[in-house]
């Protein structure tokens, strides 16, 4: 590489290194330092794990991240289920304008910010929303009907947040499938459904894993939604972070929780990973 | 219990027009069937009715005298080995070949030493752990045939199977396909648009064009008695002549081109313009007229280019009076073999050599 192309090249570079470092780096290595400081005195810090340790020390926080982790995992799935279906039909079934059509139908809720698309589910469930006035209208119950604030809520507003982004590698993955190989599946005696698990599945898996990855990673790092639909009572994990840096000051030890989620939440993955035989960088060239 | 396949009177139309328009053919159990068109012709769409992916508006499939229509694909006794072949690639060779037995119901033990023996009758031994990628395409070829062939199924459904291999694979293929046919005895209904491949491995071959059958036959039916002039245009190589009729006599006519041409030829068919298709290897080279002897035809020109293609050789030759180019084939050996553009030669050809058709209405 002669001198100037390499100029070029590190030119071309700059505004993603400026980006990654500035706003991703820096903050992080500076929550790192803050998270290993302890508070000796008002305005005296010493270095040390305690913050860490309350995580372990205090059973209410690992309950709530476990509790979190464990919803995370309930929410990827119900994504999944949801989503195969409408991704088979757009990438095998839908040609043309139709498939442009169906495409963009599912792209155009994220044109809105998710705090609006959350204010819309409280719209519906609420005690005097839409859903408890059509079942009072329609004569299924006598008086209002509260249906936000449990977990049911949570799981209908994060699957409906997470549904693009696994929509997305299930459609890509899907597209490459070769009919060929459905129809000979078929040909060969396979029943749909021995098509669908041996064939159609193995086939999207790296789009599955990939999709199941980014959803997981988005619902147990997710705030608004979590917190809004799940009301007071939600235990999730981002709020335990959200109390210690804004209720109760308290920057190291939300610092260091905001460290326990991200590790915890990449050793889960990596977990998931191992335990269903996928690779990570396979997954991430297919999809 | 004959396996044998009948089609009758199947049409299949879409929007409008028809992309099989009644066909109807027999092929008896154990032999090789081809059928043979260009692309669009519609051989296709009557393969994937014969699989079960598409059902005909009209007409019946019958297997062994039983119908087969409403059956779905995976209940039909018949495989297809696909264009591209269609091997999973989410398995391995020994899985490819298990994946119908697994799906017929036969259980764990039965099935490896089954797929050992038809990976060691199609010459792939050992090869059940290999994944499908680390296949030579001839390889998969035989994996995909033996994936059909172990459920010994009526029928075997090839469409262009060998049209992604190159020449001298494909050269090979075609007498290996035509021996595992035999070997096995299994009736194999073959769709190209290369007349060599249908010519080579076949029993009969159909050739179809515009969702019709144009003429079924033998190979050798098909090459010497064509019965319509778009058989004798695409099977083989021919030189195309067409003239109006001028004088006829007891099962001869004389036809005279446009360029002014007269041409013999045998034929009793009604019309006032014909159309003539000589084989190229009908027509004969010489250095002088009388070398030609006793042929009905017999012209002299001047040679324009020479194209050497090994055995294949042929040379273009501009006629004298009219200046019309024919192509004549060059035999490799004897006198002809020194021939130079700018030579003068004689060409000729019998009256019974070609194969001629009435032109319009």
């Amino acid at each position: 590489m002669s001198g100037a192309t390499r100029l070029s090249t590190f030119l071309l570079f700059c505004p993603a290194l400026l980006w990654l470092g500035l706003l991703i780096v820096a903050p992080l290595v500076d929550m790192g330092a803050l998270s290993v400081s302890e508070r000796v005195s008002s305005d005296e810090f010493r270095y040390g794990l305690a913050n860490y340790a309350t995580f372990f020390d205090e059973p209410v926080y690992w309950q709530t991240f476990a509790r979190t982790a464990g919803f995370a995992v309930i929410v990827t799935a119900a994504t999944l289920f949801v989503a195969f279906p409408v991704a088979l039909y757009i990438a095998k079934q839908a040609r043309g304008v139709g498939r442009a059509a169906l495409f963009t139908l599912s792209l155009l809720p994220f044109w809105v910010s998710e705090l609006v698309r959350t204010l819309g589910w409280m719209n519906l469930l609420r005690e005097s929303g839409l859903i408890s006035g059509l079942l009072q209208w329609l004569g299924v119950t006598s008086g209002r009907v509260e249906l936000l604030y449990n977990d049911g809520a949570m799981l209908v507003g994060l699957v409906y947040g997470g549904l693009l982004f696994m929509l997305i590698p299930l459609i890509n993955a899907l597209d490459s499938l070769d009919d060929h190989l459905v129809e000979a599946g078929l040909d060969l005696g396979g029943s749909r459904f021995t098509v669908m698990r041996r064939i159609i599945i193995p086939h999207a898996m790296p789009g599955i894993v990939a999709g199941s990855i980014v959803v997981f990673m988005l619902t147990i790092g997710n705030f608004a939604t979590a917190v809004l639909l799940g009301g007071k009572n939600s235990l999730w994990f981002t709020r335990a972070i959200y109390d210690q840096f804004i209720t109760r000051f308290d920057w190291p030890q939300g610092a260091a929780f905001g460290f326990m989620l991200l590790g915890l939440s990449s050793v889960l993955v990596w977990l998931g990973l191992k335990l269903t035989g996928q690779s990570l960088t396979r997954s991430l060239q297919q999809s | 219990m004959n396996k044998d396949l009948d089609v009758s009177g199947v049409v299949k139309s879409f929007g409008g027009s028809a992309a099989v328009d009644d066909v109807s053919f027999h092929v008896p159990e154990g032999s090789f069937f081809s059928i043979l068109g260009p692309s669009g012709c519609g051989k296709t769409t009557l393969m994937r009715m014969i699989a079960g992916f598409i059902e005909p508006d009209v007409g019946s499939i019958a297997v062994a005298g039983r119908s087969i229509l409403g059956l779905p694909p995976n209940r039909r006794p018949v495989n297809m080995v696909f264009q591209n072949l269609a091997l999973f690639p989410m398995m391995n060779v020994a899985e490819n070949i298990a994946y119908g037995l697994k799906c017929r119901g036969e259980t764990g033990g039965a099935i490896a030493p089954w797929v050992e023996r038809i990976l060691g009758r199609v010459g792939l031994a050992g090869f059940g752990d290999r994944r499908v990628d680390q296949l030579s395409g001839g390889q998969k070829q035989r994996v995909a045939i033996a994936r059909c062939l172990v459920l010994e199924p009526a029928l075997v459904l090839l469409d262009e199977p060998l049209g992604a291999l190159d020449l001298k694979l494909r050269e090979h293929m075609k007498i290996e396909l035509k021996q595992l046919q035999a070997e096995f005895g299994t009736t194999f209904a073959y769709i190209t648009h290369d007349q060599s491949e249908a010519l080579v491995m076949s029993d009969q071959v159909a050739v179809m064009a515009r969702a019709r059958f144009e003429q079924v036959g033998t190979p050798r039916d098909l090459y010497y008695r064509p019965a319509t002039p778009f058989v004798a245009g695409f099977v083989g190589q021919s030189v195309r002549w067409s003239g109006r009729v001028e004088q006829r006599s007891g099962g001869w006519v004389l036809l005279r081109t446009a360029e002014g041409l007269p041409i013999v030829a045998a034929w009793d068919g009604a019309g006032a313009d014909a159309e003539l298709f000589v084989r190229p290897e009908a027509t004969q080279l010489a250095r002088t007229e009388a070398e030609l002897g006793p042929l009905e035809n017999r012209f002299q020109g001047s040679l324009t280019s020479l194209l050497f293609d090994g055995a294949a050789s042929s040379v273009l030759i501009e006629e004298q009076s009219t200046k019309v180019e024919v192509r004549v084939a060059l035999p490799q050996s004897g006198p002809m073999q020194r021939l130079a553009p700018g030579d003068t030669v004689w060409f000729g050809w019998a009256g019974e050599a070609g194969a001629c058709f009435a032109v319009g209405p």
